[in-house]
């Protein structure tokens, strides 16, 4: 795969990431089981797929770095703030146990991973949540390191694509947590204010705390298929309700039909989608 | 349990009641006897002994509510919630009453709908034209029917938007109230975009030239209370609770048990001294012993003197000062 060549500036994360997805202990080492329509396919293909069920078209969920190698110019990827580690403000029980399983899970540091790289030869900030850490919830350092990413990207002059994932707010870090999405937001509109180009791509989950703060602020908001989209999670509402949900309530396309979505964008169309929106606004 | 302290100071302020109309000779309206309750009177007089005269009487059941309410000095978490909750506690309209002059209200997001979960339009602090808006929680089951539980919808946050975009237009202060359970999480609410509405004002307060002050007021749970929360200054009173969540929500996320709220209240650091150690609030109002459910007055005459220093205070920012004023708040949290 020729975005894959790009990964060589971190082979072993991105080798990591796309064995998380798949070779999980390695039981199928030929075949694949989509988990949602229960048919096999050869490994081969769903790699070829993107990580899309040949058969069914489900999206499996993919780390932060393997998406960045989908999309950026090869060797061009330069991380930020890579060094900045989860903590735990509140000393929460239990919490620094629970990062450190995380940790050693997806071989991340924290839910957000930033970088500035370069698509097509134009250089952007991407900031990626990735949902495996986590759920990708709001804590005070993903947080942190989107605001410095898009502060970054201010100060540079450089479009800012945002892929969204989040299960909400990180509870064991509480006010902290919830005072991110006033920071967030704010350097967002700061961005904004600067003329910058903002890409909101919403992938499967976005919801709480990051919906409600920068994943609702882009120029364009893009969402991949089927992935749930919201502010309320759906067990929530259901209770609140006492009514089941109907089919494919906050997804993608329920959201491009209530007018929240600019387009559904394929896996496989992701990078180019972006290098076009990204010309038609280059001066 | 603070539930039954108040409940036995609540009593014995009934029997005061009584007994000052008895002494006044005011038989007519003697107030219920029977809604007093018999157990905790008894309680009462058995660690007193009978009384002869109605003035003797009346002092020691005064000496009496002081002991407990002497007990209330410091509280639980669990028992800030449940004063913060407490359906006699002040709401926005015994606010704007007790602190404001000329109310005029505004109504409706002017693009879709009226929520009344939000309150707000234009009034006078102190002379001062200012912007005033805040979740509206009912006196009783009908209003709260009505005004859904202070749990806004889309419109909602919009409503409030309108009228804070058009203070940073006319250049007046902008003072809020927070008093929510949370965003109301339904279908339409999501249908008609929860999430955008308040990030979109989370956005837009952060840009404002005007002084913002916020004072939470009773329990501000999650996005739903940020979202008309970024400030310049946020005030609590002393037993308000500020959160990411409802101690039941959390309770029910992180061990799928909402039974456990009680333990949540411990771990959440949700009490205005926590939120002050956090830097998230800036100043406590102090509340009589018992809740500000006890004296509205005392309540205001301390929010009144708080919201007066800090918006003279803030005065004397320039308007770009005010705007980063605001924004380093948050920037410097996490
Ligand atoms: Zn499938």
């Amino acid at each position: 795969m020729e975005a894959l060549r790009s990964a060589l500036t971190f082979p072993a994360r991105v080798k990591r990431d796309v064995g998380d997805v798949l070779f999980k202990k390695n039981k199928e080492p030929v075949f694949v089981t989509c988990k949602a329509c229960g048919r096999r396919a050869l490994k081969k293909d769903w790699q070829n797929n993107y990580y899309v069920c040949p058969v069914c078209g489900e999206y499996r969920t993919i780390g932060a770095y393997y998406r960045l190698s989908l999309i950026l110019d090869p060797g061009s990827i330069h991380e930020l703030n890579a060094d900045m580690k989860a903590n735990d403000p509140m000393y929460f029980p239990e919490y620094s146990e629970k990062i450190a399983k995380q940790r050693q899970k997806t071989g991340l540091e924290e839910a957000a991973v930033t970088v500035s790289g370069k698509i097509g030869g134009y250089k952007v900030v991407i900031i990626v949540l990735d949902p495996r850490f986590f759920m990708g919830s709001m804590s005070s350092i993903v947080g942190e390191k989107v605001t410095r990413a898009v502060e970054y990207a201010t100060k540079e002059k450089l479009p800012l694509i945002i892929f969204s994932a989040s299960g909400g707010a990180r509870m064991q870090e509480g006010i902290y947590s919830l005072m991110q999405m006033a920071k967030t937001a704010a350097a967002i509109e700061e961005f904004n204010a600067s003329g910058g180009l903002y890409i909101s791509f919403l992938t499967h989950p976005t919801t709480g705390g990051v919906t409600a703060s920068f994943a609702s602020l882009g120029d364009i908001t893009l969402a991949e298929p089927g992935a749930l989209i919201g502010f309320a999670g759906p067990r929530v509402i259901e209770q609140t309700i006492h009514k089941k949900l109907p089919q494919g309530f906050q997804r993608s396309e329920y959201l491009e039909a209530h007018g929240f979505v600019d387009k559904i964008v394929e896996r496989s169309q992701m990078r180019d989608t972006l290098l076009q929106l990204i010309k038609l606004h280059s001066k | 349990m603070i539930e039954t302290i108040l409940k036995k100071v609540e009593t014995i302020d009934k029997k005061i009641e009584v007994l000052e109309k008895k002494a006044k000779g005011e038989t007519k309206e003697l107030v219920d006897t029977a809604s007093v309750s018999e157990e905790v009177l008894e309680e009462i007089s058995e660690k007193y002994g009978q009384w002869d005269d109605h003035t003797r009487e009346i002092e020691k059941l005064k000496d009496l509510r002081e002991i407990f309410l002497k007990d209330m000095r410091i509280l639980a978490p669990y028992e800030k919630v449940y004063l913060a909750r407490h359906a006699k506690r002040p709401h926005i309209d015994d606010f704007i009453d007790g602190l404001f002059t000329d109310f005029f209200e505004q109504k409706g997001d002017h693009l879709f709908d009226e929520d009344k979960s939000i309150f707000g339009g234009i009034a006078r602090f102190h002379g001062i034209p200012i912007t005033v808006v805040g979740h509206r929680k009912g006196h009783s089951m009908e209003e709260n029917m009505e005004y859904n539980f202070g749990m806004p919808c889309p419109e909602g946050y919009r409503k409030a938007l309108r009228l804070m975009n058009q203070a940073e237009k006319f250049g007046r202060p902008i003072i809020t109230f927070i008093d929510t359970p949370g965003a109301y999480p339904g279908m339409e609410a999501e249908e008609h975009g929860q999430g955008e509405a308040i990030a979109m004002n989370l956005a837009k307060m952060s840009q404002y030239h005007v002084p913002v002050i916020s004072v939470v007021t009773g329990e501000g749970n999650s996005g739903g209370a940020l979202a008309i929360g970024v400030a310049n200054r946020v005030l609590m009173l002393e037993n308000a609770v500020y959160s990411i969540l409802s101690p039941e929500g959390f309770a029910s996320i992180l061990w799928k048990d909402s039974g456990r709220h009680k333990e949540a209240c411990k771990l959440m650091k949700l009490t205005a001294d926590d939120l002050l150690e956090a830097g998230v609030a800036d100043v406590i109002v102090r509340e009589p012993l018992g809740g500000a459910q006890r004296d509205y007055g005392f309540v205001m005459k301390n929010l009144d003197e708080a919201l007066y220093k800090n918006l003279m205070d803030l005065r004397k920012l320039s308007p770009s000062e005010l705007k980063a004023d605001r924004q380093m708040k948050y920037r410097k949290i996490g």
